[in-house]
């Protein structure tokens, strides 16, 4: 088992469609500002910084380069690490890899997107084989609707299903002073909006979001020493699968029942909605956010529209899950799997303010999705 | 270091200009291949194995957002764990490094892959400077380092001969190294007559445009001792980013590689390189970076870098042979050159380089680049004892 590390500070811009006053470099400015004032440090501690989001996006090659302008990493080692919608989780890793092995103190990981300023549904179709999958990939949309169909059909659920929780997530975003969307959603506006693609309608998918995310790591003996609140990193797993795990007839994601399998082994986690006390999870659809909450455990085969219906994953309920709106409400790939474990860690110190949940919190979940079907899971605790 | 990482064994392919019959994912898997054999390792789940694998690509290069799913067949990424790392191979090597010391994992695979061939490096490159005011010049890595090439040339009086020697010299180790692109009998003439690119660059002085792959692999300790009889040992690493604007930076100097060299050989106990350091693989992208690199490295003073490979210092026969594989100007593809420089270190403190071997290797420098003009720099000490 790893050496102990903390989350000792963490920051994230207001994330919205639209940010003309600043370059992708100011952007990762602020959320690195706003980290370094959480954890109460200067630039100057720290020692050695990751960075990393979609090239092709934004169109900027080396964007590490850049940024050194911004982050604070001039005269300093580090790295540009990229996974696709997990590299956000895989910077955060990286970080605890980096602080736990003794070969720094203080890692500064941040992810950041401007999409505005590039064609996401053109990056990420540029995902796919040039010769064989570019022609017809239809980037996320086919994906959830495909296995929404299989999931409506294997289970019984509904279009409503899926509406309530993205209700839920609105209802949260509205309460999070960082989310990007707060629309004020009734069921009616969801399953009256444009239908893309059967049964995904055009509000049971993410936005298009600007924004960045920094998280500050410590080594254990240092996280004692200057931080009053550290969150500890308690596990943290990443589960890769082959490109073809995306075409075919496969309706689960099965990473993230590998993933979430060796995860609770290891941390003696049997009921997980008695031992997690709150989950972030990575759901690019509402659709995703419904099917996954089996893939995870968090209720049985079958069963989770049943937690959709009782409002168990609410903010005030017995299990919540994204109680920040999560990702339909706010989406900046490069740094959404980041802002995941940020606001898990929040959720940890008691921090989360407006969104923080009634639950007592002591362990917290976060999870990430991305490239083809990859899953990332990190455990934080409030004390070892 | 609580625990010493060791790598174990390496791979490349042969680096060549175009290699139409494979695709990336090809080219990983004939070296992965090649390590599987050569370790008897597999990609078991059960902690007897490779445990986890760090990729190196490039989206811009490969043309594919999330250039790392291509190579999962190739690398045990079915239902495993991989990172990619998006900058010159040789902070793969730390990543995985870093993975090794935190307890996570002992034993992890590193691989790189670019094909250049497939695109053009200026129009890449030229993505990496500020969108606004700077891409609109057309600027890209070859009329950048030809700015950095008069500042060094003009205030440390270096000689154009001289950085047409760095290639003679490597393209002429090359002939050594089966692995390398472009082996050739050159003289000065021939370099300083080819055709000129951005003064006072040739383009036999700029890294030629190559496809490849290298893949490595590193363990802990007790791991290393058991799948090698000779380990070549990581006694140090460190990386530094300079300033991004070319503006802002002192060109003629490389503070970022002195700082991470620095590191390194405190880590190391090295303290005067020129002595200790018994063969270097530095990533020269063009002639006059090896001269500089050399400086940064601290093989000789300040602007003394001509002079050391005048005086045959940094030749195959010399007391401290830089790039006896032949180097970047021998072929090599950017991502894969930093951890190739690993990997070439890695065969010399091993003993087993073959033809390019520098007799009693027993500490070697690889040194890694990103960015125009060497904005970040990544350095490696290895060492057949050390630790």
């Amino acid at each position: 088992m790893a050496n102990r590390v903390a989350i000792v500070g963490v920051g994230q811009t207001h994330h919205t469609a639209h940010r003309p006053d600043v370059n992708q470099v100011e952007l990762m400015n602020e959320a690195v500002r706003a980290a370094l004032r959480d954890a109460d440090l200067s630039i100057k501690d720290v020692d050695a910084f990751l960075m990393g989001n979609m090239e092709l996006f934004e169109g900027s090659y080396l964007v590490d380069m850049w940024a050194v302008d911004g982050i604070g990493s001039y005269m300093k080692p580090g790295a540009k690490i990229t996974s696709g919608g997990t590299t956000g989780a895989s910077l955060a890793i990286a970080a605890f890899e980096y602080a736990a092995s003794g070969l720094f103190d203080i890692v500064l990981a941040v992810g950041f997107e401007k999409q505005e300023e590039g064609n996401t549904q053109a990056g990420i179709v540029a995902g796919s084989d040039p010769l064989w999958g570019r022609w017809i990939f239809t980037s996320s949309l086919g994906i959830f609707a495909r296995t929404a169909l299989e999931y409506m059909r294997r289970t019984g659920a509904r279009e409503e299903h899926a509406a309530m929780l993205r209700v839920k997530a609105d209802r949260c975003a509205c309460r999070n002073p960082y989310a990007h969307l707060k629309l004020n959603l009734t069921m009616e506006d969801v399953l009256n909006s444009r239908m893309l693609v059967y049964p995904l309608r055009f509000l049971d998918m993410c936005p298009v979001s600007n924004g960045a995310c920094a998280l500050i790591v410590a080594s254990e003996a240092v996280a004692r020493r200057i931080s009053d609140k550290p969150v500890w990193v308690a596990d943290w797993v990443t589960v890769h699968d082959l490109e073809g795990s995306l075409m075919g007839a496969m309706p689960d994601v099965r990473t993230h029942e590998i993933a979430a399998a060796e995860l609770y082994k290891r941390n003696q986690i049997t009921d997980v909605r008695r031992d997690i006390d709150v989950a972030e999870i990575y759901e690019p659809s509402s659709w995703g956010e419904l099917e996954w909450y089996e893939l995870y455990h968090f209720c049985e085969r079958g069963e989770a529209w049943k937690l959709a219906e009782k409002g168990t994953t609410d903010m005030e309920g017995e299990f919540p899950v994204n109680p920040s709106g999560g990702v339909v409400s706010t989406n900046p790939i490069g740094a959404t799997a980041m802002i995941r474990i940020a606001e898990a860690a929040l959720q940890v110190r008691g921090d989360a303010g407006t969104h923080q949940v009634t639950r007592e919190v002591r362990t917290a979940l976060a999870t990430g999705w991305g490239g083809s079907d990859w899953t990332t899971m990190v455990l934080l605790k409030k004390s070892l | 270091m609580a625990d010493r990482v060791g790598i174990v064994a390496v791979a490349q392919t042969k680096y060549e200009a175009s290699k139409p019959r494979q695709r990336p994912v090809e080219l990983v898997f004939e070296v992965v291949e090649k390590l599987l054999e050569e370790t008897g390792l597999t990609f078991a789940q059960d902690g007897s194995g490779i445990d986890s694998t760090v990729t190196c690509s490039q989206d811009f290069w490969d043309g594919r957002t999330i250039s790392n799913v291509q190579v999962m067949p190739a690398v045990g990424g079915y239902r495993r764990a991989e990172v990619k790392v998006a900058e010159d191979g040789a902070h793969a090597v730390f990543c995985a490094m870093a993975q090794i010391l935190s307890g996570r994992s002992d034993v992890v695979l590193v691989c790189a892959h670019t094909k250049e061939s497939e695109t053009h490096r200026n129009v890449i490159e030229n993505a990496a400077f500020d969108p606004i005011y700077e891409r609109p010049l057309g600027v890209d890595f070859i009329s950048a380092a030809a700015m950095q090439a008069r500042v060094y040339m003009h205030r440390y009086g270096v000689r154009p001969e001289q950085c047409a020697q760095v290639v003679v010299k490597n393209r002429g180790n090359a002939k050594r190294n089966p692995f390398a692109q472009a082996p050739m009998d050159l003289t000065v003439e021939d370099v300083l007559n080819s055709r000129m690119l951005a003064s006072p660059i040739h383009q036999l002085e700029v890294k030629p445009v190559s496809d490849g792959a290298c893949a490595v692999i590193l363990a802990r300790e007790q791991k290393a001792k058991r799948l090698t009889a000779r380990p070549a040992w990581i006694m140090g690493i460190s990386s530094c980013y300079d300033a991004f604007h070319l503006g802002d930076r002192d060109l003629a100097s490389c503070d970022a590689l002195v700082k991470a060299a620095k590191k390194a050989y405190d880590m190391a106990s090295i303290s005067d390189p020129s002595k200790e350091v018994h063969v270097a693989e530095i990533s020269e992208e063009f002639s006059y970076q090896e001269l500089l690199w050399s400086e940064g490295l601290g093989f000789c003073e300040r602007g003394d870098g001509g002079e050391l490979l005048e005086k045959g210092v940094t030749a195959f026969e010399g007391k401290l042979p830089v790039n006896p594989s032949g180097g970047l100007l021998s072929g090599r593809p950017t991502n894969v050159a930093g951890l190739a420089a690993v990997a070439e270190a890695a065969l010399q403190v091993r003993g087993e380089a073959g033809a390019h071997q520098v007799p009693g290797a027993k500490t070697a420098v690889a040194h890694g680049v990103g960015g125009p003009c060497g904005q970040l720099h990544c350095v490696v000490i290895l060492g057949s004892q050390g630790g």
